[in-house]
């Protein structure tokens, strides 16, 4: 059984009477331990499929297994739970909030699971520990640079252990070099076992990872993996032919 | 989330925005301060009232007046007595559910109580029973009140109130000192009386703070001729009720009748009738079965000629009520619309920050914070600032009140009582919550993906 199971998942949209299927029977497996990467240009739907994924928002059809969860049918409080404790968010504006220091940006997924306060405390600085940023626990987001920060949201994202951390353009907004910085985490944490998704619209991002998954019209356009070396080329063959 | 971070989180919160938060607090503020200072001014309006109530003998006390013939009566007129002194051996002897009674007979029209050269103003000159101290709730403080051998001997001996006493012996802030008169004699309607008593100085608790505080302060210099200022304003013995009290003059009724009614010197029909007789029950709840009962020994001695009527409290007992109630009613309604007024301006406020935080609602609901989290997290702010509010308007309500006893001083100290603070508080904080909720509401229900997306 894979960590996360997508089934003919459909996420259709009413705009002024029109129909607009943002995902289109679309099936996918992740399993645990997995680094993959969903590419896609604008508007192939890869945001929706991170927003299903990471159990934001609902299919219209289709189903979704998380951990053995079945998600499609699951209320509001039944995803906010899920949310906190399976899931990990790393956005691309980094999204901490300004008026809490480090430390308890940190602490805030533990807050809403309710985790001791001194049981937050040390798992927040072990977070902080994992990226670096141990000594800036009490400065504000403001007052570090956005590499900082983009490290910030991951320890954040890592400290309820979540099954799976959603990274959606996690390098959008910084430069290369700092850029290159935050991929070279992730591929540290990966392999230490985490399970990450980079969603991402730049192939050379995505090629840092062993599995890519591009999207195109709600659709699986074409799936790469690193570990089938030479399975690609026929799969390729396949659809060249179809 | 437990309650504790919830509240951890709004305080943040709050102390984040301090300058706006206080803003925002000032509407509960005032609405809570003035409601406190609202109750305090009807309280202290209510203790005031009820001061004159006590001062004029209480609810137990009841007048029994002279009161024209019925016209079915009229042809008895000639044989209608009024009321005289057997009426009161009548009533102590037949009707034991009074308790005290002791009559009132008015000295004649413009007696003139002089001293020297030195005239009252006015005087009530009464003569009475001895029992009139205790009906009337006077008490002696110099001297003695006259006793049944002055009455049966009929002597010229008065006891008089402070009013009299400062006009005839000039009063302590004229003359620097207290003037005990006891002893001298004053003229009162040409005939020389002795002083034998002299009844305290009745006034309010608000009066004799002030005149407490005047000892302290220095005189002022008389301006101009030397003149009476009249009765109007700040007047000698302070309020009404108890500038009367204070111009009393007793003397015993056997004096009055011999002196002044009875056929003597230029007065050729003697006047024998007594203007007032003064009751006291022996109990306020059977207030109406003793007026009957009294009402049945008048008739006997009256020869069921119904010349008397009853006067009691009760009228003016329940006006102070109503004044008291529509006061406290009229007042609370505008302080209620004060604070309801500082709810809508948390509300506003509390939309307005919601909207400045959808990004942060967003991060919050995507990192794990349900629904029902976000709601108590905004309705905890909302509850918080109210709560605030409130405790600031208690304390800001003190000294508003401070300050109006000492812009108001004549008027009838304002007490704070602790139910109108607990009153208070709760009403704001009973704002806040429902200030709250609407934004909450809002909050709660913004869709994770938009509130991320919203810039």
């Amino acid at each position: 059984m894979s960590l996360v199971e997508l089934r003919n998942v459909s996420k259709i949209y009413q705009l002024g009477g029109e129909e607009i299927r943002a995902l289109d029977d679309l099936s996918l497996d992740i399993e645990a331990g997995e680094f993959i990467s969903i590419i896609g240009p604008s508007g192939s739907g890869k945001s929706t499929l991170m927003h299903i994924l990471g159990c934001l928002d609902t299919p219209t059809q289709g189903t979704l297994r998380l951990d053995g969860t079945e998600i499609q049918n699951a209320s509001k409080r039944e995803l906010a739970r899920i949310r906190n404790e399976k899931i990990g968010f790393v956005f691309q504006f980094f999204n901490l909030l300004p008026k809490l220091n480090v430390m308890e940006n940190v602490e805030l997924p533990m807050i809403y699971s309710g985790v001791s306060g001194r049981e937050r405390r040390e798992r927040s600085m072990e977070a902080l520990k994992l990226v670096d940023l141990e000594n800036r626990a009490r400065h504000r987001p403001m007052q570090l640079s956005g590499g900082q920060q983009q490290r910030v949201a991951i320890a954040r994202a890592l400290v309820n252990r979540p099954k799976i951390v959603f990274a959606d353009e996690p390098t959008g907004n910084l430069d290369s070099h700092t850029g290159e910085a935050i991929l070279t985490l992730f591929r540290k944490l990966s392999q230490e076992g985490r399970t990450i998704a980079l969603v991402t619209h730049d192939p050379e991002i995505a090629a840092v990872t062993p599995r890519r998954i591009e999207i195109r019209d709600g659709k699986v356009a074409k799936q790469v993996d690193a570990r089938l070396a030479g399975l690609d080329r026929v799969r390729n063959a396949d659809s060249a032919l179809a | 989330m437990n309650l504790f971070n919830a509240i951890t989180v709004g305080f943040k919160e709050i102390w984040a925005h301090k300058f706006r938060s206080l803003l925002t607090a000032l509407g509960i503020i005032l609405g809570v301060s003035s409601l406190v200072a609202m109750s305090a001014t009807v309280k202290g309006m209510e203790n005031g009232m009820r001061e004159a109530l006590i001062a004029i003998g209480g609810l137990e006390k009841v007048r029994i007046e002279q009161q024209d013939i019925p016209s079915e009566q009229q042809h008895l007129a000639d044989q209608a007595v009024g009321l005289t002194v057997h009426d009161l051996y009548a009533l102590k002897a037949s009707a034991p559910l009074i308790r005290l009674v002791s009559p009132e007979m008015r000295g004649p029209r413009n007696t003139r109580v002089t001293k020297g050269g030195k005239t009252t103003e006015w005087a009530n000159v009464i003569g009475t029973w001895p029992t009139a101290i205790e009906l009337n709730q006077h008490t002696i403080e110099h001297g003695r009140m006259f006793n049944e051998i002055d009455d049966e001997s009929a002597r010229n001996v008065c006891v008089i109130g402070t009013n009299i006493r400062d006009q005839l012996f000039g009063d302590e802030e004229q003359v620097g000192r207290e003037i005990i008169p006891i002893g001298d004699t004053i003229s009162i309607g040409g005939e020389p009386f002795v002083v034998i008593g002299m009844f305290e100085r009745y006034e309010s608790e608000t009066e004799k703070k002030r005149r407490e505080y005047m000892k302290t302060q220095p005189k002022l210099e008389q301006t101009g001729p030397a003149r009476s200022r009249g009765w109007g304003g700040r007047g000698r013995g302070g309020d009404f009720v108890f500038r009367m009290k204070n111009s009393t003059i007793y003397m015993p009724l056997n004096t009055m009748y011999l002196k002044f009614k009875s056929a003597v010197g230029t007065n050729s029909l003697p006047d024998p009738r007594l203007d007032v007789i003064n009751l006291r029950v022996t109990d306020i709840d059977a207030l109406e079965p003793a007026l009957q009962q009294a009402r049945n020994v008048l008739m006997h001695t009256h020869k069921a000629i119904e010349d008397f009527s009853f006067m009691t409290q009760e009228d003016w007992s329940k006006n102070i009520t109503t004044a008291i109630d529509n006061a406290r009613l009229s007042g609370g309604i505008i302080a209620i619309i004060g604070l309801l007024v500082g709810g809508i301006g948390i509300m506003n406020i509390m939309l307005a920050s919601i909207t400045e935080r959808i990004r942060e609602i967003g991060i919050r609901k995507a990192i794990g914070a349900s629904n029902s989290n976000i709601f108590v997290q905004i309705l905890v702010e909302s509850t918080f600032i109210a709560l605030l509010g409130g405790l600031a308007g208690l304390a800001t309500s003190y000294g508003l009140v401070k300050v109006m006893v000492m812009v108001l001083p004549e008027n009838n100290t304002p007490q704070i009582t602790p139910m109108a603070m607990v009153v208070a508080f709760a009403f704001s904080a009973l704002v806040g919550v429902v200030a709250g909720i609407l934004p909450a509401l809002k909050a709660a229900r913004l869709d994770p993906i938009q509130a991320l997306r919203y810039e």
